[in-house]
């Protein structure tokens, strides 16, 4: 699936990266706990989250995931922006619920991004 | 390490969490210039990640240092923090001692160090409570 399709399938407004909505992405991953993301995806993708700091684009750097969607219609403070531009990603911003973003994009044939939770079964 | 490797030093800056993990970010693209490979480069961002987030939010920062030779990456991270009272607390998936005001930031999951553990090749812990932390973490090329 193209970025494009990702931010007409949630009406998510492009903040940054608009030369790069031809990108194709095969998997979504929605969170807001940053270390989660960095335990468990494993193939690159788009991250859906409501926390709103600069750590969120750190991660999807140290994670090669090139977008993110902020949802909740949440608009992030205007450096986190520009460090995501700086850095190559784009960045999304929908009104939906975290929820709802994941159930669309989900229905439309986006994969998941994580590997099962396996923490309560080895406890 | 022989004097062969390259090296590369950063200060961590305990002071700020917007600038955790600057250190990390500098170091990939280090890695990508020399041509280390992906995946190798995606394990060592994610553990030294983790890790400068830790001295930040742990320890006021401290020092992250990278060691390069043809076989090995060592990366370094050390700090005159608290110390960790239990090492194998804090290595169990979901144990933290982070604040609330740290989870609401996105991290004290209690999956720093498990994180840091399972992206690397060999890892060493050497804390003292009221001394502070030095970790290395090992990365085997070959």
């Amino acid at each position: 699936m193209k970025i494009s399709e990702v931010a007409e399938i949630l009406n998510a407004v492009v903040l940054t990266g608009g030369d790069k909505l031809d990108y194709d992405i095969e998997s979504a991953c929605g969170s807001d706990m940053m270390s989660d993301v960095l335990a468990y995806v494993k193939d690159q993708g788009v991250l859906l989250t409501g926390l709103m700091n600069v750590q969120v684009i750190r991660t999807l750097l140290m994670m090669d995931m090139n977008c993110v969607v902020f949802v909740r219609g949440k608009i992030p403070a205007e450096g986190i922006v520009e460090f995501a531009e700086e850095n190559g990603v784009v960045v999304l911003q929908t009104k939906l619920p975290m929820f709802e973003a994941c159930g669309r994009l989900y229905a439309a044939g986006l994969g998941h991004a994580c590997e099962e939770m396996a923490v309560a079964d080895e406890q | 390490m022989n004097s062969e490797a390259l090296h590369y030093h950063f200060d961590v800056d305990g002071a700020s969490f917007a600038n955790a993990g600057r250190a990390s970010v500098e170091t990939k693209k280090l890695l990508r210039q020399i041509g280390v490979s992906p995946d190798v480069i995606r394990r060592i961002s994610v553990a030294m990640y983790e890790g400068e987030i830790n001295m930040v939010i742990h320890a006021h920062g401290g020092d992250a240092d990278v060691y390069i030779t043809e076989d090995t990456i060592l990366i370094t991270l050390k700090d005159v923090g608290p110390g960790i009272r239990n090492v194998e607390d804090a290595m169990k998936e979901g144990f933290s001692t982070a604040p609330e005001n740290i989870r609401a930031l996105g991290f004290g999951a209690g999956m720093g160090l498990p994180n840091m553990k399972r992206y690397s090749d060999d890892m060493h812990i050497d804390t003292k409570v009221g001394v502070g932390t030095s970790i290395e973490l090992w990365y085997h090329l070959k």
